[in-house]
């Protein structure tokens, strides 16, 4: 069984082009699964979609199923069941992610008391437990430090620890990497795959950066308008691209461009129509 | 927890200038008084000899040093000088005046924040009705003159439904229950213009919080809208909202100055225009210390309960 | 689009209320059906009536005529305390956020030391010096009004100060004078023609406010402050003498408020004006 699948997802917010567009995936247990495209392919409403955390005004249509229970049409006090428990979630700025009048633990051991029946005391040596685990030093004194006197990197690790406090079966991470710099971002990314190790949590990573792809995901796939065009296993992606878009993307990146030599750029005149999208479960 | 005690001592430090400066400002009341303040106080008729008499009693026969000197060391020492009309000693007067006022001001702002602070954030989550209905309050409670109000409503309340009495003061301590009939109307009358604004930061704030992406993570946690309200929202809005209402202590004092005039309370901003009326400049300046004094001391404490909502104002690293 | 309309049809409202305010006040002479003294001893707190649409009050006098009249003193000093502000405040606020340092520091804390008192104390406080009356109340109006303002020219001086173009005019020699004049001020004068519209409202209701404990505007001058302190004690007996002055006092404090409201939609999207 999947973790998460999606059968023919759309979303629309009132207009006539769909944000997404008949997208369909499954995302095994276990995997990180990396969802790639710039921005404004409608990557991050899907990763919204599955939380519930559109606004009023989207009309979904499909199937999104956690765990094989469909998602879409539930009231909020089910989401809020899911929310935080069954599914995490994280965003691009850890730093404006935590509220800056809450101290850090506090703002951990929050999810843990919103999911169940856990006494003050417990909650909080579980997010102390948490706080050494995502690496923050001196955990038990700096449970009450406030989020602005930590690094960027240090309350992302802080928002991932307050993310899967309940131990979540899927993680899904909205660029969580992309307002670090270089050597922080490999750090987090670390951490999240040493989470998905020993934990088993899924990840769904959605990034439009494909260095970060390269480093940590299983499979790929690839997001352009709203459609969904290819999938495939990262090393797949990489080497044997099958998509035109998805050859033109890995051509303008740096990563893997020869020095020296001109980035090519994606010409502006892609259209969504000519796109030919992916197969439903080709991975 | 240093930080904290470091931000309190500094801001206290911070009021030292402030209430020097105002004792100046009051201190040069009398002395600014264009021509000779003490014949303007006692009229033509007084004889030199009379002239000569309180000049030398409100020492305004020496240096300007050293007249501020003897007039703070004598402050410091609760000597507050005499009326000059009834020659009670001020002190007296402010103790009997500073209750009313602290009264009529104190229920006011509670009145206000009760009335403001959950209305402002109904208006913040609610809906375009919501909006509309407190927006209409919010226009006209800052549009119409808080004595004007009052006067529309002595005549709504005691000239049409004759249930409250138009003007007059007992003491709480007397008569509990005709005390308070005395003030509704004065209370009311403070109460909605500052509700008015207390409503608008409400709103203002608890839009600007409900917007910041981490209420979204919240959400993401699964916690219900109930507890991000309550528990972040509020806390995160706090501080604009209480800034908003030191100042307006500020409007509410200076209100206070004409409705205690117009229901007749016998308190210090009665004193105050009573006592410009009757050129009796040392009682005017014992009235302006008070509500300054009042004042300054109000802007320290939510200028702290600030710093304490929002760990950051104390840190000094800024909002 | 329907929110640029809604932002003319405020400006454009606020602006036309003022207008017919100002005209009246300017032709009450011409307008007003009587002379604001002339006493009618046999209709003393008369009701409204076609004669008298306002009613008259406890001496006998034409309530509407006295409140045309009145609207004078009211738009003259409300508009000359913001305007003797403003002219104060923005070379100050200009001064202080272009040059900063020690310009900023010194222009500053004398300006806070205008604000330790509260404004409506601070007024009073003034006219127990200087004596009651319109010229003084004005004076004290335009002292509360003018570390705000200049605050907020300071800060929007900052903003503009900061941007590249001024930057650049100065890279190319161009003296502090001629950038503050044609670069910097036209481009921070926005969020402080907004306050002042704002404050406006404010000096109106404070004037009537400060009229009607007696200490602004002096009889026989007809003011809406003193006409409602007049009418005060026969308040039940004659509530016209006191409902039309104040509906006056709300109109024209309306007025402003909406010119203000919509040119800070116009010229301070960023809202520097409190």
């Amino acid at each position: 069984m999947s973790v998460l699948s999606f059968t023919s997802v759309s979303v629309r917010f009132g207009g006539n082009t769909p944000a997404v567009n008949g997208v369909s995936l499954e995302v095994k247990p276990g995997e990180i699964f990396g969802i790639v495209g710039e921005s404004g392919s409608g990557k991050s409403t899907l990763a919204n979609a599955v939380m519930g955390l559109l606004p009023g005004t989207a009309q979904v249509a499909g199937s999104i199923a956690v765990n094989g229970r469909e998602v879409l049409g539930l009231d909020e006090p089910s989401l809020r069941q899911i929310r935080g428990a069954e599914v995490a979630m994280i965003f691009q700025d850890a730093s404006a992610s935590l509220d800056p009048t809450w101290s850090v633990g506090d703002q951990i051991a929050e999810t843990i008391r919103a999911h169940g029946p856990v006494r003050s005391a417990e909650a909080k040596a579980r997010a102390i437990a948490l706080m050494e685990e995502v690496g923050i030093p001196d955990a038990p004194r700096r449970y009450s430090d406030v989020p602005h006197r930590f690094s960027g990197g240090m309350r992302q690790r802080i928002v991932i620890a307050a993310a899967v406090a309940n131990n979540p079966k899927l993680l899904i991470a909205d660029e969580p990497t992309t307002a670090l710099d270089v050597t922080l971002q490999a750090q987090v990314l670390a951490l999240i795959d040493r989470l998905r190790r020993s934990h088993g949590t899924t990840v769904l990573l959605i990034t439009h950066d494909l260095g970060v792809v390269a480093q940590v995901c299983d499979r790929v796939g690839v997001m352009y308008g709203g459609k969904l065009l290819e999938v495939a296993s990262a090393s797949d992606l990489f080497a044997r691209p099958s998509h035109p878009y998805t050859r033109a993307l890995l051509a303008a990146n740096p990563a893997g461009a020869p020095r020296g030599s001109r980035l090519p750029v994606i010409p502006s005149e892609w259209s969504v129509e000519s796109l030919p999208a992916a197969e439903a479960s080709n991975g | 927890m240093s930080g904290q005690i470091a931000f309190i001592l500094r801001r206290v430090a911070l009021t030292l200038p402030t209430l020097f400066v105002m004792s100046l400002v009051v201190f040069l009341i009398i002395r600014l008084v264009p021509g000779d303040p003490v014949r303007t106080m006692l009229g033509f008729r007084a004889t030199d000899a009379n002239v000569a008499e309180l000049r030398q009693q409100l020492g305004l026969d020496q240096s300007l040093f050293t007249q501020y000197v003897v007039w703070i060391g004598n402050l410091l020492h609760g000597d507050l000088g005499k009326d000059i009309v009834s020659h009670a000693p001020l002190s007296e007067l402010l103790a009997q005046r500073l209750p009313v006022t602290f009264e009529l001001t104190g229920l006011s702002m509670l009145l206000a924040v009760a009335f403001g602070v959950p209305l402002g954030v109904w208006a913040a989550s609610g809906g375009k009705w919501v909006n509309r209905l407190t927006e209409g309050f919010v226009i006209f409670g800052i549009a119409i003159p808080d004595f004007w109000l009052g006067i529309m409503l002595v005549l709504v309340f005691t000239g049409i439904l004759a249930v409250l009495p138009p003007t007059g003061y007992t003491p709480f301590l007397k008569n509990p229950l005709g005390n308070l009939r005395y003030m509704v109307l004065p209370v009311s009358t403070l109460a909605v213009g500052e509700a008015a604004y207390i409503l608008r930061t409400t709103r203002g704030a608890v839009k600007a919080v409900l917007g910041r992406p981490f209420v979204t993570f919240l959400r993401a946690k699964g916690l219900s809208p109930r507890r991000i309200l309550f528990g972040h929202v509020l806390r995160n809005a706090g501080p604009s909202i209480v800034t908003v209402i030191g100042i307006q202590v500020g409007v509410l004092l200076g209100g206070a100055i004409i409705v205690e005039s117009l229901f007749a309370l016998p308190g210090v901003g009665r004193l105050i225009v009573t006592g410009i009326n009757q050129r009796n400049y040392p009682t005017v300046q014992v009235g302006v210390l008070a509500i300054a004094t009042i004042f300054i001391v109000v802007s320290l404490i939510t200028d702290l309960i600030v710093g304490w909502l929002d760990p950051r104002v104390a840190d000094g690293a800024g909002t | 689009m329907s929110r640029l309309r809604s932002t003319n049809a405020m400006i454009l409202a606020g602006l036309a209320v003022l207008a017919l305010l100002g005209v009246i006040a300017v032709a009450a002479p011409w307008i007003a059906p009587y002379d604001p003294e002339a006493l009618d001893v046999m209709g003393v707190m008369g009701p409204p009536s076609l004669a008298h649409p306002f009613g008259l009050d406890v001496l006998g006098r034409d309530v509407l005529s006295r409140v045309l009249y009145s609207l004078r003193v009211s738009l003259l000093v409300s508009i000359s305390a913001v305007a003797v502000a403003t002219l104060l405040a923005v070379p100050l606020g200009l001064l202080a956020g272009y040059f900063g340092r020690w310009v900023d520091t010194a222009i500053s804390r004398a300006l806070d030391m205008m604000l330790v008192l509260p404004a409506m104390l601070m007024a009073i406080t003034l006219i127990a010096i200087l004596g009651p009356g319109s010229a003084v109340a004005t004076l004290a109006i335009a002292m509360i009004y003018l570390p705000i303002l200049a605050r907020v020219m300071r800060t929007s001086t900052l903003v503009v100060t900061g941007l590249d173009y001024v930057a650049g005019s100065r890279a190319r020699g161009a003296s502090h004078l001629r950038v503050l004049v044609s670069h910097v001020a036209p481009n921070a004068l926005g969020p402080v023609v907004v306050q002042a519209s704002v404050l406006s409202a404010f000096a109106l209701q404070l004037e009537a406010g400060l009229s009607f404990l007696g200490l602004g505007t002096q009889p026989p001058t007809p003011s809406l402050g003193g006409m409602l302190a007049d009418g005060r004690d026969v308040l039940i007996q004659a509530p016209w003498v006191e409902i039309f002055p104040g509906l006056a006092i709300v109109i024209a404090v309306l007025a402003f408020t909406l010119l203000g409201e919509g040119l800070r939609r116009v010229f301070d999207p960023r809202g520097v004006a409190e």
